[in-house]
């Protein structure tokens, strides 16, 4: 089968910073270059688009040499961070601003959902609203007509449908402007997180719509959302970008997967260069290993085996004030809940701490969770201030293990505790 | 650079044609183009009291303030036309183009919100917007005949003339030189916005270079030049000559103002289509 859309080395340049006075001469020498035939020079410079970091040059390239290629009836999730791309991807493909380099080539219609209720003019009624809309969509008057009773059903809005716009909430108003662009017929739909805004009950709905768009009609969905949970359940495929570069591009639950590794993997980062943890610093965590039964560093442990987190901790408090220190380990979900706490608190354990490196290893003799990765988290406080916090120390992957010692791999549930179970006759 | 052969319908590339007018695609969002005008229509009077009656005001005052002012103080020619008729005749017309080409000149910047969310051709908003001035003028009109017959019931004598005929044309010629200066104007401002102020009070002082006020005729030979190198000069003195049966008409006058709009205006919309693939990054 032949690939719907084809997108081949595609790139965008921004220019970053004001425009004034300064860009003419860039603009100048730009057009000088053009008639005589030569390539653009500013084409030759910028730097991939990381915002954290201080760069040199005025251009960023918002996207870099992307190619892939997405066939009919595909539900491809777009994921990555903010400014991975995702947008001015979106945008390339909806027509709304041009590539820099590269093409995209495809059949069919695209019709793209950057926002519900685009053109919307708040003076004209629903139903006048409704025709703007679809035209603005692109739909033809007589396509709009003849879908104007499904879309007013759909939109719920019917007892408000001859009354101006400004009177809606503005939860109508979104589920009005949904209503139109779900029942826009084209070969390719794009999605931009629209489906983030209005309540639970429209979230479903419009969820719902979405499937059946894409699996009863067997249209190509193109979808970007922060929302893995959402994503997982649409998607049949993904596209990871990371910095303007396609980074993997597979089945959805594999590319989620290695999206929620990378935005976790912060912790392969030296805790001595961790810039993003809290506290007053007077205590502080220098290392952290986990270790495994023969005493190697890991990140891996089987499920039921000895989980060893080996501490290093050092204090530049008077000896005398390090009393009632709690040192705390956190097992959690990553960027999420808390699921297991280990602490000297709860055994009723004092710890005494100087300026000299202390080891601490906590021990769970058999690991209770089922397969994952899980984020560790440190925190050492007293009853009157947080010394240090650290988030995501590292990462856990948990993998298959026969915790019971029985031979039988549970991974069902979501935890295991060791039972036993007595049968008594009588 | 060879065009490469696809197999596909459809392609995104960083390049468009030098010069491709795009009219297909234009024409099949005609349905868009109509529902603008009634957009623009009713959006623009509702909540006001007079409503459409705020048409008639404007030129009203307009043509009253010029009858004392230049015919009743300063007792510029008219060429034997009274002042109300010649002044409001030259104000309905003047008044279509200038509005056309003010409402045209920032398009993309008034609507850069809507064109960054979605695509449709962007030349639909420009010509919906000469198309609901052209209402606008409509009505303008009527009024002008309601006093022109006025005029005629009362004995004054008018001379309409023959090239009355060519007031369809004109009224073209007026929209599509105010579209295609306006597509221009609003093509150049995406990057640096100075041409937008010189446009604002650049049609003000225009219009003393047309002969809306003082006719062609009364110019003195020193400043008729000026006159005579404005495109809406020829359209202005065709469209009195052909009510009045007075002033100026002359063939290579209206000529150029036709040559004139055609040059502007395919030039405007080539710009204009090259202009909306990428203003979305400066704009």
């Amino acid at each position: 089968m032949k690939p719907i859309i084809r997108v081949e080395n595609l790139s965008k340049q921004y220019r970053l910073g004001a425009i004034g006075t300064k860009t003419i001469r860039e603009d100048v020498q730009r057009w000088w270059h053009r008639i005589q035939g030569k390539e653009d020079p500013y084409l030759k410079i910028g730097e991939t688009n990381d915002r954290s970091s201080k760069g040199n040059s005025d251009y960023v390239w918002a996207l870099r040499d992307i190619n892939f290629e997405v066939m009919p009836g595909e539900v491809l999730g777009i994921i990555g961070k903010n400014g991975a791309g995702k947008s001015t991807l979106l945008k390339i493909l909806s027509k709304v601003t041009g590539p820099t380099t590269g093409r995209i080539d495809f059949n069919g219609r695209i019709g793209s959902l950057l926002e519900v209720g685009t053109g919307f003019h708040p003076d004209l009624t629903g139903r006048e609203n409704i025709f703007l809309n679809g035209a603005i969509l692109g739909m033809t008057k007589r396509e709009i007509r003849s879908k104007l009773d499904e879309i007013i059903d759909f939109s719920g809005c019917e007892r408000y449908i001859d009354t101006p716009v400004k009177r809606y909430s503005s939860g109508m108003t979104v589920r009005l402007g949904f209503a139109v662009a779900a029942h826009l017929d084209p070969e390719i739909l794009i999605v931009d997180e629209v489906l983030a805004v209005g309540d639970d009950e429209f979230q479903k709905k419009a969820l719902g719509k979405m499937q059946e768009i894409s699996k009863n009609e067997g249209r190509t969905v193109l979808f970007v959302s922060h929302n893995m949970i959402s994503i997982k359940k649409l998607c049949n495929s993904g596209l990871f970008l990371e910095n303007g570069n396609v980074l993997m591009r597979d089945s959805i639950s594999k590319v989620v997967n290695t999206y929620e590794y990378k935005s976790a993997s912060i912790g392969e980062i030296d805790l001595s260069l961790r810039s993003d943890r809290k506290g007053s610093g007077k205590i502080k965590v220098m290392s952290c290993n986990l270790l495994n039964r023969f005493n190697y560093k890991t990140t891996n442990i089987d499920c039921g085996e000895v989980f060893l987190l080996d501490l290093s901790v050092k204090s530049n408090l008077m000896e005398t004030k390090s009393k009632n220190i709690e040192i705390a380990v956190n097992i959690c979900h990553i960027g999420g809940d808390r699921i297991i706490q280990l602490s000297n608190r709860f055994l009723g354990q004092n710890i005494y701490l100087n300026s000299e490196l202390t080891r601490i290893q906590f021990r769970i003799d058999k690991f209770p969770l089922n397969p994952g990765k899980y984020a560790i988290r440190i925190f050492i406080a007293n009853s009157i201030e947080i010394f240090d916090w650290i988030d995501n120390v590292l990462i856990l992957n948990v993998e298959d293990g026969d915790f019971f010692k029985s031979g039988f791999v549970e991974n069902s549930s979501v935890f295991f505790v060791d039972h036993s179970i007595n049968i008594i006759n009588n | 650079m060879v065009a490469q052969k696809t197999e596909y319908e459809n392609s995104i590339v960083p390049k468009d044609k030098l010069f491709d007018l795009r009219l297909q695609e234009i024409w099949n969002y005609r349905d868009l183009l109509v529902l603008f005008v009634r957009r623009d229509f009713v959006a623009k009077y509702k909540q006001t009291i007079l409503g459409p009656v705020w048409f008639f005001i404007q030129p009203i005052f307009q043509t009253a303030v010029m009858a004392i002012v230049f015919g009743g103080m300063a007792r510029l020619s008219t060429d034997g036309v009274p002042p109300i008729l010649f002044y409001l005749a030259g104000v309905t017309a003047w008044n279509y183009f200038s509005n056309c080409l003010r409402a045209t000149s920032n398009t993309f910047t008034a609507n850069a919100n809507l064109f960054g969310k979605v695509y449709f051709p962007r030349a639909v908003t420009p010509l919906s917007i000469v198309i609901s001035n052209l209402i606008q003028f409509g009505i303008g009109m009527v009024l002008f005949l309601l006093i022109y017959i006025f005029f005629v019931i009362t004995g004054t004598a008018l001379h309409p003339s023959i090239t009355l005929l060519l007031l369809p044309l004109l009224i073209v010629v007026m929209g599509f030189m105010g579209l295609g200066l306006g597509m221009l104007v609003s093509a150049m401002t995406t990057r640096y916005r100075d041409l937008q102020y010189l446009v604002e009070f650049g049609v003000q002082l225009l219009m003393y270079a047309t002969p809306v006020i003082i006719p062609l005729s009364a110019i003195p030979a020193k400043y008729k030049p000026i006159m005579l190198v404005n495109p809406m000069t020829g359209v202005i003195e065709t469209f009195k000559y052909g009510f009045f049966g007075a002033g100026t008409f002359s063939w290579p006058l209206l000529s150029y103002s036709i040559g004139f709009t055609v040059i502007v205006f395919l030039i405007g919309l080539a710009i204009f289509n090259k202009t909306e693939k990428n203003f979305m990054d400066t704009v």
